[in-house]
């Protein structure tokens, strides 16, 4: 008899730190425990501390292990599982107040305020075995539109749910199911489609989802077969997520054995199948129309809108696209009814949305958190603020479509429209918190050098303009900019949001719109007094030794690449700044605190 | 996949196994398992408590799981029993036998088996 389940995340993230040595370990020792009979081992998906990993949880008492290493395995096995003592060094401890152990997952600052949906099987079930997800009432909502509804009935609810698109445009979720629904009432081909090709620097909630809960999404597309007709699916996901393509695969193929995906589904005379497309690692592909002209077997580019793929999709018929977050919303809508999702989140962006919390934050990992939280309950409370006792500067949104939020708009609620409105955007969901020692030229600029590497070129304004801004951006932070490259800048921002062709090009100029709107003063520090506030941009550093501090001690001298420092033993040593190359390697080596750059 | 009934019988014969994972019975049996438990025969009454419950299908409202040193050594095996807004129950010296009859009379029938119980020492 099962007393215990002990789950281990084999999510990407705890995968890479170790979590499958981990299961092996734990295998062999409740096998010489002779505890097989007793406790089972369940492999999941991402819990979302992924920082923490690998991470283990052990029901029912649910203690909450994190950073578990194989030694660690035979003490847990001794102490809690034949004795029933939690190890409490292992156990998570709360990075903030006072530091006390946590032994329950849901009892964590990081937890608390979550309010999970589409993850609500994320770290719960085994990915892998589909009567696990059956269990968690999965393809219920699949049985219930097929017997019980109708499809305009099925596309009432979505619409009155609220559901907006979670890829990040916030399109209403129901209405694109009903403009494909509508067009042809032929009977003629359409399809069901999914972009899985999450590519935003940051992101990985849709990988989470397909490794962790993957039939969610089978059933989710099945549902929406049936709301417009089509009986065929296609998922595009990116070839960068192998265990999410291998989860996918099985799921897909224990579907089809259930005869979940197949024909004549609960005996209705229902069919739809689903097939996998994987994208060979091109940005712009996740861009609607790239995306299907990638799964058509053409190359990734995209071409104009309207027509949208509602009505001109995949091989010139109607298509529903939609995200993998949003279709993990769409069974619980179902089964839950609408007006249980509309409760939650604001008015006009209805439920929870998952965000990747990264950079400068103690906790990173997944958060699902309801629309209209804000910023500031996000970093200082589920984040656990920023560590080092740094300030919180600004945090980025919408990865290089997005734009950043400074402190003075910490309290802002998060959702579709509250985020344009400052100039950022939902995006998919990346939040790249960033504290003072980040520059924002610095940051303007990486997001901008991902997509000038990421254009696919088919049109001047994003291919070219993209390209000069770029250089721009490399001439300020060389220190040789003049008061009239900001202008520009302006200028061919406009130019290009207004005039390329999708939606890459379109939002590429945004991170340095938004970091010019709220940080121009850095800008013109860069440009006017030729220093890098943050102190980041190496060109316009300088480092310095501070005799009176200096003992001499050569530590700096042995250290540095170019040789730039000298000076005799017990005297203040002095760097050559035409020989510095501003790696900062003296400083970090320096025990008197004597070097400083400026 | 032929009809929802079949969906339900996998419903039906897998909630119990996945029941655990949710870790919020209304009520739960707490074995001490220290090594003064172990010692004095925790681990039968611990795998006869999994056993029963799960026999009378109470597997959902009933967590089974186990502690530390409840710190009266020589009542051991000693298991407490906590239900939401009741005081709990502390049973002492128990065996595989009298588990069973504390999960029919206790947590099916809702009358505690006094004579097991702490007080009656």
């Amino acid at each position: 008899m099962i007393r215990s389940h002990v789950l281990i995340c084999g999510g990407t993230g705890c995968t890479s730190s170790g979590s499958m040595a981990l299961r092996d370990a734990l295998e062999k020792e409740l096998e010489v425990k002779g505890l097989t009979e007793e406790i089972k081992i369940v492999t999941t998906g991402c819990f979302g501390l992924c920082a923490l990993g690998p991470v283990m949880i052990v029901y029912p008492d649910g203690t909450f292990y994190s950073m578990v290493k194989p030694e660690d395995i035979p003490e847990i096995v001794e102490e809690h599982l034949l004795k029933g003592r939690p190890v409490e060094r292992l156990e998570y401890h709360e990075k903030t107040g006072d530091h006390h152990a946590v032994s329950s997952l849901s009892d964590t600052n990081f937890y608390k305020k979550q309010k999970r949906v589409a993850l609500r099987n994320c770290g719960v079930i085994n990915p892998e075995v589909i009567d696990e997800y059956i269990a968690m009432d999965g393809y219920a909502a699949l049985g219930k539109v097929l017997t019980e509804m109708t499809p305009e009935q099925v596309i009432d609810t979505i619409l009155a749910s609220g559901l907006r698109g979670r890829g990040g445009a916030g399109f209403p979720t129901g209405k694109k199911w009903q403009l494909a629904r509508n067009l042809v009432q032929d009977g003629g081909k359409k399809y069901v489609a999914c972009n899985a090709d999450e590519g935003d620097p940051g992101a990985f909630m849709d990988r989470s989802i397909l490794e962790g809960d993957p039939h969610a999404l089978i059933e989710a597309m099945a549902i929406a077969g049936y709301a417009i007709g089509a009986d065929e699916g296609f998922v595009y996901v990116r070839a960068e997520y192998p265990i999410a393509i291998q989860r996918l695969e099985i799921a897909i193929k224990q579907a089809r054995e259930y005869g979940l995906l197949g024909n004549d589904i609960f005996g209705t005379g229902f069919n739809f199948d689903i097939q996998l497309r994987l994208g060979a690692g091109a940005f712009v592909c996740g861009e609607e129309t790239a995306l299907m002209t990638s799964i058509e077997g053409n190359r990734g580019e995209p071409r104009p809108r309207p027509p949208f793929p509602a009505v001109k999709g995949l091989f010139e018929r109607p298509t529903v696209l939609n995200n993998v977050e949003t279709y993990a919303n769409i069974a619980q809508i179902i089964l839950k009814g609408p007006e249980w999702f509309a409760s939650m989140g604001t008015e006009k962006s209805a439920g929870t949305k998952v965000f990747a919390l990264g950079g400068k934050i103690t906790n990173t990992g997944l958060v699902e958190i309801p629309m209209g939280t804000t910023l500031r309950e996000v970093v200082e409370e589920i984040g656990g603020g920023i560590p080092n006792g740094k300030k919180f500067k600004a945090a980025q949104t919408g990865g290089p479509s997005g734009g950043c939020i400074p402190a003075h708009l910490i309290d802002t609620p998060i959702d579709y429209d509250n985020l344009i409105a400052i100039g950022s955007m939902m995006g998919s969901g990346g939040l790249i918190v960033m504290d003072e020692d980040n520059c924002m030229v610095d940051i303007a600029r990486f997001f901008l050098d991902f997509t000038v590497d990421e254009s696919c070129g088919k049109c001047t304004p994003c291919r070219v303009g993209t390209k000069r801004m770029l250089e721009i951006l490399d001439k300020i932070i060389a220190g040789k900019g003049e008061l009239e490259d900001i202008d520009r800048l302006e200028e061919l921002a406009e130019y290009i949001k207004s005039a390329s062709l999708c939606g890459l090009g379109q939002t590429a100029p945004n991170p340095v719109l938004s970091t010019l709107r709220y940080f121009r003063d850095e800008y013109v520090a860069h440009v006017v007094d030729k220093t890098c506030p943050a102190g980041v941009c190496k060109h316009l550093l300088s480092y310095e030794i501070v005799a009176d501090k200096c003992k001499g001690c050569t530590a700096c001298a042995r250290v540095c690449p170019v040789g730039a420092i000298s000076g005799t033993v017990k005297q203040p040593h002095t760097i050559d700044k035409a020989k510095c190359i501003k790696c900062g390697a003296c400083m970090s080596k320096c025990k008197f605190g004597a070097i400083i750059k400026h | 996949m032929k009809s929802l009934a079949e969906l339900a019988a996998i419903k039906e014969r897998m909630k119990d196994k996945v029941a655990i994972r949710e870790g919020s019975g209304a009520m739960r049996v707490v074995v001490g398992m220290a090594t003064c438990g172990i010692a004095a025969g925790a681990r039968p009454v611990l795998g006869a408590f999994v056993e029963e419950v799960n026999k009378a299908g109470l597997a959902e409202k009933v967590t089974v799981t186990q502690t530390g040193c409840i710190g009266i050594c020589q009542y051991e095996p000693v298991v407490e029993i906590f239900e939401d807004g009741k005081d709990k129950v502390t049973y002492v010296k128990m065996t595989a036998e009298k588990a069973a009859r504390v999960v029919a009379e206790h947590i099916k029938g809702g009358k505690i088996v006094e004579e097991y119980t702490i007080g009656n020492k």
